[in-house]
């Protein structure tokens, strides 16, 4: 990424892309956080070296997906519990058009086709409710009730009148033809499941590495930035001021609808991106992910990671999914509800939030030219 | 003519079934501005209690509901104790550390969400580890009534008198009886009531109480005719939440309303095209209802009224 040259103050290339990232919206604008930063991603590129990459990956896909509730709900107000609609309908997509079109052209735009299937599905909810006057919570319940349709609608159709083209929806059996994931047209494409690389690498070896881990690595710490940049721009300042008060941006002459609605969007295509990989890395979807549990898991990672915090929801997806498939069995439900509650009860603005605040306490007053903030590695290297 | 007695008895069913589900539920969200995702384990809690009165210690149908409600009205007050006013916490927190840990729950709608619905994943997996994945139910009680070639079950004739008893008993409550006066005064404006020497904090508690009593009826009630699963709470939160949604602000007049008019439309969207459809339409009512009228049906009633009285 261009970002990675942290400088010392003058109006350096760096410092102004540098710039763009950073404001009071998202924590860590120091050099010390982006040296963390750094470490972070060098530390998620070498991570097959030692884990489970084509686990892992899983775990990168759904941070996309809470990424969207973040930018929808932390950073503009609107918690809907309707991510994993627009997630279920980017995947189906996927699913859909690769099916009857399992060119390696085809493929790719079956990806365009999620995503988009995601965004269009976030403006046809979101224009019915925003445009409607529907506000506040009222929101929370229509996207909870969108979740509980489509579940309904999905698990009925196993017959063979729900084939869209050569694709059966496949009721509660889910869609298992998927094709594996190619991206580019013809020749010039490339697969990215099951397609392990052989590298050498010092130290370790030849070592195949899995291109759909790097793939989704490359798209969430893109989308990370992405996220960083919108929310300290201009516009997310006043989606910021919509979540603090409405009316009153309203009143400055904001068009407070158009806001919520255009975040709201965005954040549909990005759960339908997340959607899409999901289906591509399992080669398969089902109605669970219209399930109220699931539905309920991305709300879980933004609360306990902080919904303020774009990489608060990054850290909590990765580590609460970590436990949640590490633990299995009976009781990783009553620990993930355990966390939960503890966390909305005592730290409501959410882990990653409080531990920078600790951070920041805990340290000297900076006595330096390096501005107002500490260098703070702590909430960096956790992931 | 029997399609129509069909028709009659299914809506009585769907009427039942949404008003019983959401009673408890708007209470607790009408006043004290909490949501309680955990709703359908409090139904889960009055079925089990009911079960496993009747099943183990032999009781009679009617005395193990009585247990069922009251067991769930006490866990009421735990969970309203220790979670949404944070009070226990709280106290801990002043005995160790001199100050308070926890904010009360009260108005933070999307926070008491989030909490209850942890609140509702410990409990159903509490509930699956404690007692396995199903325990033995007690048999339907009335047996059946035949009319032309159908028949049908009594007691779910019964459930309909019993939601239409409970409406007025809860009317009653609230109009009628002086913690019912002190708790609409809260409703109102929180800070006077307090002023004027009401304990609101009491009547936060009662309240909850009250609503995880009637959770706990309804799951007393219909524990005889429900296969007792952990997840047994899931078929009742939905129904509950678009009810309450769509009735609005006015706690028994909405619930009454939109119980009437949702179970209608599931009765007819059920009679003519099957369940699915009827939960579809169901559903999709609750959708355009709230799209026009974001307030719910009282909300709109009274916006309405003082349109009237602005007129005159």
């Amino acid at each position: 990424m261009a970002t990675d040259a942290p400088t010392d103050g003058g109006q350096s290339l760096a410092a102004r892309v540098r710039a763009r990232f950073e404001g009071p919206n998202t924590i860590g604008n120091s050099n010390g956080f982006w040296v963390g930063f750094l470490v972070a991603v060098a530390a998620l590129v070498a991570f097959p070296l030692v884990g489970n990459a084509e686990q892992f990956s899983l775990f990168l896909v759904l941070s996309l997906l809470g990424l969207s509730l973040s930018v929808v709900w932390g950073y503009t107000g609107v918690l809907s519990f309707g991510q994993v609609v627009f997630f279920g309908l980017g995947g189906y997509t996927f699913a859909v058009v690769s099916i009857n079109f399992a060119t390696p052209g085809g493929i790719t735009a079956a990806v365009l086709a999620g995503v988009v299937g995601g965004g269009l599905g976030a403006a046809v909810l979101g224009y019915f409710m925003f445009y409607g006057g529907v506000r506040d919570v009222y929101v929370t319940i229509i996207t909870l009730v969108a979740t509980m349709v489509l579940h309904t609608f999905m698990a009925q159709t196993a017959g063979s009148e729900w084939t869209i083209g050569e694709a059966a929806l496949g009721g509660f059996n889910g869609m298992p033809d998927i094709p594996l994931l190619k991206l580019g047209v013809g020749a010039a494409s490339f697969q990215f499941m099951y397609n392990a690389i052989p590298v050498w690498v010092p130290g370790f070896g030849t070592v195949e590495l899995d291109p759909f881990y790097y793939l989704a690595l490359v798209l969430l710490v893109g989308t990370y930035l992405g996220l960083r940049a919108l929310v300290n721009s201009d516009y997310g300042r006043a989606m910021v001021a919509v979540r603090e008060d409405e009316d009153r941006t309203r009143m400055f002459g904001y068009n407070v609808k158009r806001i919520k609605l255009v975040v709201f969007i965005l954040g549909g295509a990005l759960a339908g991106l997340s959607g899409v990989l999901y289906a591509a890395r399992n080669v398969f979807i089902d109605p669970t992910v219209f399930t109220l549990l699931f539905a309920t898991l991305p709300v879980i990672w933004v609360s306990v990671g902080g919904r303020k915090s774009l990489l608060g929801a990054i850290i909590a997806t990765i580590a609460i999914e970590y436990i949640r498939v590490t633990l299995g069995g009976e009781l990783a439900l009553v620990m993930l509800g355990a966390l939960l509650l503890g966390t909305i009860l005592f730290l409501p603005n959410g882990i990653v939030p409080w531990v920078h605040r600790l951070a920041r306490q805990n340290r000297p007053a900076p006595a330096d030219a390096e501005g107002p903030e500490t260098p703070d590695p702590t909430e960096a290297s956790e992931s | 003519m029997v399609n129509g007695i069909n028709l009659a008895l299914q809506f009585l069913d769907s009427f039942a079934f949404i008003v019983l589900a959401a009673a408890g539920l708007a209470i607790i969200f009408g006043i004290m501005g909490v949501i309680n995702l955990a709703h359908g384990e409090f139904i889960l809690v009055g079925a089990y209690a009911t079960t496993l009165s009747a099943t183990k210690l032999g009781l009679p149908l009617a005395a193990a509901m009585l247990v069922g409600t009251l067991v769930t009205a006490a866990f009421g007050v735990v969970v309203e104790r220790f979670i949404i006013s944070g009070a226990v916490p709280n106290w801990i927190g002043q005995e160790t550390v001199g100050r308070n840990l926890v904010e009360p729950l009260y108005d933070r709608l999307a926070d008491s969400m989030v909490a209850t619905f942890g609140l509702s994943l410990i409990m159903v997996q509490g509930a699956r580890v404690v007692f396995g994945n199903s325990i033995d139910t007690v048999g339907t009680p009335f047996g059946n009534i035949a009319y032309g070639a159908f028949s049908y079950s009594t007691y779910r004739i019964v459930l309909s008198g019993v939601s239409i008893a409970l409406l007025v008993g809860v009317y009653y409550i609230f109009t009628k009886t002086e913690y019912g006066m002190t708790a609409r005064a809260t409703i109102q404006d929180e800070e006077t009531a307090r002023a004027l020497g009401v304990d609101t904090e009491r009547i936060y508690m009662a309240t909850f109480a009250i609503g995880s009593g009637l959770a706990g009826l309804t799951g007393a009630l219909f524990a005889p005719t429900l296969s007792m699963q952990p997840t047994l709470g899931d078929q009742f939160l939905v129904e509950a939440f678009v009810a309450v949604v769509v009735g609005g602000p006015s706690v028994v007049l909405g619930t009454a309303l939109s119980g009437g008019v949702l179970g209608a439309i599931q009765a007819v969207f059920t009679n003519l095209y099957g369940t699915f459809f009827g939960r579809i339409a169901l559903l999709a009512a609750a959708m355009v209802a709230l799209r026009f009228l974001p307030d719910g049906i009282t909300g709109f009633i009274e916006a309405v009224q003082s349109r009237r009285q602005e007129g005159q």
